[in-house]
């Protein structure tokens, strides 16, 4: 036989109408010369570490965070972190994070807005040390594909935005895609409610006028400007203490991966989870003496 | 009877890199080669015909050599190799045309392979980190690049819905770098600084221009029709791309682009818009659906990097290799003259 004609023969056994299970070995890994630890998400341990150090005398001294439950939060699969979001610059993400980090030893990617991407060198700061942005299909590969810990602030930047006279009111829970996510990913979503991110940088009013010139989502004028200066005020947290109280973990009895979830059903678990974080502030606050000392 | 190949595009770094490879196939019995321009490469039996993208043309051609596989590779997608009338006329016209031939009745094209780009996706805020092929746009397309190849990948589309008998694989390329590819990107990453936006670090993703060519050969023995994303494993910060290369970057300012990038331009060196969009909001697709096909990669993004600079530092010292020229009487002395002793079984 030619080999040309031999060559048409092997190739036709591929050709087949029902797919046969290919018999080729498992490949060499490839070589993979990489000079940065960034993973796919932007996020690198060794930033994160240099966060870890920076945040931990803020984290223990300044907020002195306290943890309720934390046993709660599961040690190993994918679970989604929702939590109740405040102040002008959210001092809660970086909270909760740090706080599981080395709780816990485990990786914390937060979900935040699209607008982060605008935003040169704080944005890329942010994705270097576990920003995600917030896309339904990031949050599905983290969670179901990687089994990562995921928090999200269902509020967004309406519970970060709102006055100091509103504290405590949680907004609505956006169009309730994060249930929808989780329901996909088939994971778990643990409540967290967090005291003291609302004293933490208290906003008095808005300059709406300069925000829409800025393309920011808002400009905030804040106690803390008041207090410190309009500089250092601007970044200086006041020293409110942090209490973090996690709650059960809910489960859907639902498949995953569907390609839509009934709305009724996404809607009744995203105000049943509102308002469970809502019911446990209420609770803190009713045990809370000072704002300062808890 | 062996097959019969269309590749348009031949004067093209991709035709002629196909038409090479096809060639070293036995079965693959005759390529016809389509382009304006004569090819770069040296080939031994492809037939060049010296065509625009005119639609008589066209289907004379298809008609009369009776392909039954066309691998579409003429399609541009670096902007600042022409005008964007002749990348339309090119893309946009050449590819209507091309599968209006291939449509006609007693049409005998059976296989159809095209090579489009991750471009199609685009480049924004609202991007996901990966790009499924069926993920869509996260906004409109704004540059001339991208909207022709949408309008292209709209009439394969209508093409493999009107011809259920034909395979039509449509892969969709990443940034290619690799020793003899030549793109603005490799162009940016030449320089003794690579230019960055000023506080912006997005993550890219790269595929060996070897892995594109074996991508196209793997479809054409295999016949996987549908829709698949060819890219390098991994996600690599823009930082770590210049690092890889040994270089640091200069960041460039994000108001006065224009007053930034004209050094650049002067040395042959333009950042089109959809590399900068690229340099600040990065891409990255999901190349799990070719795999699983059973496509196997060489490279990962950071060794198609690697690969890439090595030449680059190879070329520095050795130069460049001698530049081919064709020379249409010579080509058609040895392949149609009786004086030349054929190998019948090649």
């Amino acid at each position: 036989m030619p080999p040309s004609e031999r060559k048409t023969q092997v190739k036709t056994t591929t050709r087949a109408l029902v797919p046969v299970p290919r018999t080729t070995p498992e490949p060499e890994p490839l070589a993979d010369p990489r000079e940065s630890d960034v993973d796919e998400w932007g996020r690198s341990e060794h930033m994160r570490e240099i966060a870890r150090r920076l945040f931990d005398p803020m984290y223990r001294r300044w907020f002195r965070a306290e943890w309720e439950g934390l046993e709660k939060i599961p040690t190993d699969g994918g679970a989604l972190l929702v939590s109740n979001h405040a102040a002008a610059i959210p001092s809660d993400a970086p909270v909760i994070m740090h706080g599981i980090e080395t709780e816990l030893g485990r990786p914390v990617y937060g979900l935040a807005e699209y607008i982060f991407r605008d935003m040169p060198v704080v944005g890329t700061m942010w994705s270097r040390v576990g920003g995600v942005t917030a896309q339904p299909d990031n949050a599905y590969r983290l969670l179901r594909e990687q089994k990562q810990l995921v928090l999200v602030f269902p509020e967004g930047t309406k519970g970060t935005s709102k006055s100091y006279n509103e504290r405590y009111h949680l907004r609505r829970f956006g169009r309730g895609g994060f249930v929808e996510i989780a329901m996909r990913a088939g994971v778990p979503i643990v409540p967290i409610a967090v005291m003291g991110a609302e004293e933490s940088m208290p906003i008095l009013f808005k300059l709406p006028g300069l925000a829409k010139a800025l393309g920011m989502p808002y400009v905030p004028i804040t106690a803390n400007m008041v207090a410190f200066g309009p500089l250092l005020g601007s970044v200086l947290y006041f020293p409110a203490k942090f209490k973090l109280k996690v709650l059960d973990p809910i489960s859907f009895d639902v498949a995953p991966n569907q390609p839509r979830y009934s709305r009724s059903k996404v809607m009744d678990e995203s105000e049943a989870i509102r308002e469970k974080i809502q019911e446990a502030l209420y609770e803190m606050l009713r045990e809370r003496r000072s704002v300062w000392f808890g | 009877m062996g097959r019969r190949v269309l590749v348009t595009g031949l004067g093209t770094f991709w035709g002629g890199r196909v038409a090479q490879a096809l060639e070293r196939e036995p079965e693959v019995e005759v390529i016809v080669g389509l382009d304006r321009e004569e090819p770069s490469v040296e080939l031994e039996r492809t037939e060049y015909v010296r065509s625009d993208e005119n639609y008589s043309i066209l289907s004379r051609i298809v008609k009369a050599t009776k392909v039954d596989t066309i691998v579409h590779t003429f399609l541009v997608v670096d902007s600042t190799s022409m005008s964007s009338r002749t990348m339309h006329e090119i893309n946009v016209i050449g590819t209507m045309n091309l599968f209006a031939a291939a449509s006609a009745p007693g049409s005998t094209v059976r296989n159809v392979v095209v090579k489009s780009s991750t471009l199609v996706y685009g480049s924004s805020k609202e991007d996901p980190t990966w790009f499924s092929e069926e993920a869509p746009r996260s906004s409109p397309a704004h540059t001339p690049v991208e909207r022709s190849l949408l309008a292209v990948e709209g009439y394969v589309r209508d093409f493999a819905e009107d011809n259920p008998h034909v395979n039509v694989t449509l892969l969709r390329y990443s940034n290619v770098l690799g020793p003899d590819i030549v793109t603005s990107a490799s162009k940016a990453l030449e320089l003794p600084l690579v230019p960055s936006l000023f506080g912006f670090d997005p993550r890219l993703q790269f595929v060996h221009e070897d892995d594109v060519i074996r991508s196209m050969m793997f479809v054409l023995d295999n016949e996987v029709p549908g829709i698949y994303n060819v890219a390098g494993d991994g996600l690599l910060p823009w930082s770590e791309v210049a690092k890889i290369c040994g270089k640091r970057t200069a960041p460039l300012p994000p108001i006065g682009m224009g007053i930034a990038t004209a050094p650049l331009r002067r040395i042959g060196v333009e950042l089109p818009p959809e590399l900068l969009a690229l340099l600040k909001y990065g891409r990255g697709v999901d190349n799990r659906r070719f795999k699983r096909a059973g496509f196997q990669y060489q490279y990962t993004s950071a060794g198609t990097v690697k690969a890439f600079v090595e030449a680059l530092r190879l070329r520095r010292t050795v130069g460049d290799k001698p530049a081919y020229h064709y020379e249409r009487d010579v080509e058609q002395f040895f392949r149609h003259s009786p004086a030349v002793v054929r190998d019948v079984d090649a």
